[in-house]
């Protein structure tokens, strides 16, 4: 017996109980085949087709009106089916394209992927957590002899468009010669990059540093990325970490500013996405201030602890529902 | 039956005419009363857009045998404008004709067999097949 001969089996059954004795049990098993119908991917006029079919069977003397109305309404189901197939089909491509950013996107985490380097003054903490599949913000650190550099972007546009286009701005970070290091001048370098191959709608926030231990100095320069904090042990006070200039790829002759700060032992350097200070909740966005607050209540602990419990109170509190991709560094110096 | 038949496609009668010609011809072939009722819409479709886009050209139905597996071929055939890129008239949601809302890729989906060649300003050759099962 075919399916379709068992389906046609079936429905029969089900119809010749239902029209003797007209219950409510026998109209659920009805809906549970109309289940079953789906699953086999019967389109609609088939199911009008099984039903003539049938009909035919249990009432061999049906009158031809009544016969000739079911080929009427059967050719009228022709549309349906149309759409029920067209619906099948774009549902498939839809799997397709699903699977497929799927791959682009655990593609993206590796390539992207940074390892937190083991650096003997700093304490280093890092959490980075797309809202989506894909994430648009990058965070990137680099041992270069005895001093380490530290990235922190977030592209304006979201999804997959961001993330190619984060992934070409590793490869020209990557690419970049080891001398040109110099925070403002990198900004420079990837500011000409973007403005000569990224779309005139993507803009690109950056905050770039480098930490020299043997001057305990941290040299920084920003391209229109939210501000970070600077956290002064010595008189225990949080300020913002304000370093100026134009997103990349507005314009090819734009010139960064460069910045400096001593570093001294128990300072910290808070490096963040919009993602963080943008946390909505029911009261609307956070203020820095709050942001401030959870890291003083977390501060005594090691930095990675006081990311990953900073990340947590933020997350519960916009309901485990992040609005934009997160990302928070910390470097605290040791010695 | 084995010789080709044509309708002329000129207006919404003649739709009418090509539907005729191909539901008769896939009653006398044995086609069941669902294929036949695709095989109607699928002319349907094609005469439409002949009508629509190229203004006029013929509906052709022929039966076929291969090797004694029993078909039914639709040609349709214009001298219109061409289609430009094919590609596109053949994804899903594309079209905008109204009608059914079809359009080439749902005749695909109702015939079993599908080839279309156009080129622009000469006119396009489209041609289905239902196999009989």
């Amino acid at each position: 017996m075919t399916a379709k001969d068992a389906l046609t089996e079936r429905y029969q059954d089900l119809l010749s109980v239902y029209l003797k004795a007209k219950t409510e049990t026998t109209l659920y098993k009805g809906q549970q085949f109309s289940r079953k119908l789906l699953e086999q991917q019967i389109s609609p006029e088939d199911l009008v087709s099984l039903h003539i079919q049938v009909m035919d069977e249990l009432f061999p003397d049906m009158s031809e009106e009544m016969r000739d109305s079911f080929d009427f309404l059967l050719e009228a189901m022709i549309g349906y089916g149309f759409a029920y197939r067209e619906h099948q089909s774009l549902r498939d491509k839809q799997q397709q394209l699903e699977s497929e950013i799927e791959v682009a996107a655990s593609m993206q985490q590796t390539l992207l992927l940074s390892d937190v380097p083991e650096f003997d003054q700093l304490d280093i903490g890092v959490v980075s957590v797309p809202a989506k599949k894909m994430n648009g913000d990058y965070y990137n650190f680099v041992k270069s002899g005895n001093s380490l550099s530290v990235a922190v972007a977030d592209i304006i546009g979201k999804g997959i468009p961001a993330a190619l286009c984060m992934s070409m701005i590793k490869y020209a970070m990557d690419s970049l010669p080891e001398e040109q290091m110099k925070p403002h001048l990198l900004l420079e370098n990837l500011n000409r990059v973007v403005e000569q191959n990224v779309h005139s709608n993507m803009f690109i926030t950056m905050f770039h540093g480098v930490y020299e231990p043997e001057s305990h100095k941290f040299y920084y320069a920003g391209a229109g990325h939210e501000p970070g904090f600077f956290y002064h042990a010595k008189e225990d006070e949080f300020h913002d970490l304000i370093a100026k200039g134009l997103v990349l790829g507005v314009s090819r002759t734009t010139t960064y500013h460069p910045y400096e700060k001593m570093i001294e032992v128990g300072d910290m350097v808070i490096l963040l996405s919009d993602g963080v200070t943008e946390c909505r909740t029911s009261k609307g966005f956070i203020e820095r201030e709050e942001v401030v607050a959870l890291i003083r209540k977390y501060m005594d602990l090691p930095s990675q602890k006081i990311v990953e419990n900073v990340f947590q109170e933020l997350d519960r509190l916009q309901g485990f529902e992040l609005r934009d991709d997160f990302t928070l560094i910390i470097l605290k110096r040791l010695v | 039956m084995d010789i080709q038949s044509c309708v002329e496609v000129r207006n919404e009668w003649d739709i009418v005419s090509a539907r005729q010609l191909g539901r008769n011809m896939a009653k006398e072939l044995g086609f069941g009363n669902v294929d036949q009722a695709r095989i109607t819409t699928a002319i349907s479709e094609l005469a439409r857009n002949i009508y629509l886009y190229a203004g006029r050209g013929k509906i052709c139905i022929e039966p076929i045998d291969q090797l004694g597996r029993k078909g039914l071929r639709i040609v349709a055939l214009d001298n219109g404008p061409g289609i430009r890129e094919i590609r596109k008239v053949m994804e899903d949601g594309y079209t905008t004709s109204g009608g059914l809302g079809a359009g080439l890729p749902g005749v695909k989906r109702l015939m079993d067999e599908f080839s279309i060649e156009s080129t622009v300003d000469v006119g396009t050759e489209i041609s289905a097949t239902k196999w009989l099962r």
